[in-house]
């Protein structure tokens, strides 16, 4: 079953263009308890051919256990980009990037390939002072429109600082961990597990909970 | 699984940028109806001209469903907007979004610094930054926002199936909303402070809903719970006493506020902060026009904003045309 239609894939195949370096993508599954496991393999398989720059290495949550614990996967499915040496940039989603988060999906891709976005020197700055481990969630569902700017915003930070990692969690797919965050609006950010906002926040705002931390 | 995508740029958006050595003719502020709209207008006329928005195609991408664009009969929020996007890309306007504008500096030359660090220059400006929900103001909302107190039906909604949820407002958009959750949660109640201004049609639509309940003439109070809200305490301004409705979720669409706090020193703004524009969409600064649900304007609809975004590039023109 094809799950982008040739529109699409002529659009992203576009907006691939620009890409400057090999992307890889690391896709976590695995065969029972895993209701979008099948359908996010077989979305990223497209998404991966429609790029030269793209692969797509495949990875069962069981079998490959090891790599799982090596890029810190918890959960299935989960997406890791990788960067042209397979290291691991802090660059995750929980659950199926479709709907409105395949803008996020796209946008981390160029982000790993070289070709993202230029920020000011400040906020640079101010991201690459950051003195700590940071782990960032973006509770999203995939019908929210301004969601996809949130992960877009955890994610650059984590690409200019290897001390933060973030991830993109589908809320629906992962209900205990939404419940466990009390996520009933999305954007909902989580810093180390506590501190949060709401909404499609600024990236100083990011920035000044970071810094509070 | 039915799977969809919602892919929201392109190529040419992504190469086609606001150019900060250029000094454009009209730059318009904001991508809903009213910008979008405006940049049509602008470029046909021979304008130079670009958008720079927080997100194109604005609040109407938080609408689930538009019923009332003539020639539509039926679209979401999300669809018309891409027909309005896709109808100005036509014309290689470029877009700078995802930004916001920090300050607006009115020289012969003017100067909009954005929050990407960059200044961009015109010499007319076009602004249609719209507006945000409206908060309800009562104990619990800050606490509860995101834990219950939500502002985006359709982004929030699927985190309340089988829930109960309040919806609270007498408008179109609280209507809507309510119909929308009406499909996910288990039960919705539409709390009111007054009796509906809603289109009939949609009212009509709400009553015949089964898992609805409708309270109007009912002030919300306060919000209440725990790590996540449990309950709203209201008034029944009919019986003079005070009701307790359980709820897991409340979804405030209670109308919007104008974003206009950057203009604050340099425009005219009325009571309520909308800009004041005269019947050309022009402001008090020369060379300043505006259009939309930022203006005075009465009532805000997209179709409106849209028409009003159509007045304020012509106007723009009109006075670039004297420049020469």
């Amino acid at each position: 079953m094809a799950f982008l239609n040739d529109d699409i894939r002529k659009q992203i195949t576009e907006i691939f263009e620009p890409m400057k370096k090999n992307v890889n993508i690391a896709v976590f599954v695995q065969e029972s308890d895993c209701e979008s496991c099948e359908d996010t393999k077989g979305y990223m398989e497209e998404m991966a051919e429609l790029s030269d720059k793209l692969t797509l290495t495949v990875y069962d949550m069981n079998a490959d256990a090891e790599k799982a614990a090596e890029l810190n996967v918890e959960y299935t499915p989960a997406i890791v980009l990788l960067d042209e040496n397979n290291k691991d940039l802090g660059i995750k989603y929980y659950g199926i990037p479709a709907g409105h988060e395949i803008n996020s999906f796209i946008t981390g891709v160029l982000e790993v390939s070289g070709a993202g976005e230029e920020l000011p020197a400040e906020l640079i700055a101010r991201i690459e002072g950051i003195d700590k481990p940071v782990n960032i969630k973006v509770f999203v569902t995939l019908s929210c429109p301004h969601c996809p700017g949130a992960v877009a915003k955890a994610h650059k930070i984590a690409l200019l600082n290897p001390l933060v990692n973030a991830e993109m969690v589908e809320a629906n797919t992962f209900g205990e961990l939404s419940n466990k965050f009390n996520v009933s609006g999305v954007p909902k950010i989580i810093f180390n597990d506590g501190a949060d906002l709401v909404g499609n926040q600024p990236l100083e705002e990011f920035l000044s909970t970071i810094e509070s931390l | 699984m039915g799977l969809d995508f919602s892919l929201s740029f392109s190529a040419e958006e992504m190469s086609n940028k606001l150019d900060t050595n250029t000094i454009y003719d009209t730059i318009i502020i904001g991508g809903g109806p009213a910008g979008l709209n405006a940049a049509l207008y602008a470029k046909r006329k021979g304008l130079n001209v670009g958008i720079i928005a927080d997100r194109i195609g604005g609040q109407v991408l938080d609408t689930s469903s538009v019923e009332n664009y003539l020639g539509y009969k039926y679209l979401t929020g999300e669809e018309l907007m891409h027909k309005f996007e896709e109808h100005v890309k036509e014309y290689k306007v470029p877009i700078t979004s995802d930004v916001l504008v920090k300050e607006v500096i009115n020289n012969e030359v003017k100067e909009i610094i954005a929050s990407n660090g960059k200044t961009y220059k015109a010499k007319t400006i076009i602004v249609s930054t719209g507006s945000k929900p409206r908060m309800l103001n009562v104990p619990g909302e800050k606490e509860y926002l995101g834990r219950g107190v939500a502002y985006c039906a359709i982004c929030d909604g699927p985190l309340f199936a089988e829930r109960d949820v309040i919806v609270t407002g007498g408008g179109n958009s609280a209507v809507e909303a309510a119909i929308d959750l009406a499909k996910i949660a288990n039960k919705v109640m539409l709390v009111h402070r007054s009796d509906f201004r809603a289109d009939k049609i949609l009212v009509d639509k709400l009553y015949g809903l089964k898992n609805v309940e409708v309270y109007l003439q009912t002030q919300i109070k306060e919000i209440f719970g725990e790590m996540l809200m449990t309950h709203i305490v209201a008034l029944d301004k009919k019986s003079n006493k005070e009701i307790e409705i359980k709820a897991d979720g409340l979804f405030v669409e209670i109308g919007y506020l104008p974003k206009s706090e950057i203009f604050e020193n340099l425009l005219a703004l009325n009571d309520k902060k909308e800009i004041i524009v005269n019947n050309k969409a022009e402001t008090n600064v020369e060379g300043i026009y505006a259009a939309g649900d930022i203006t005075d304007v009465a009532y805000k609809q997209i179709i409106i904003s849209a028409a009003e975004g159509a007045k304020a590039a012509l106007s723009a023109n009109d006075y670039i045309n004297k420049l020469k």
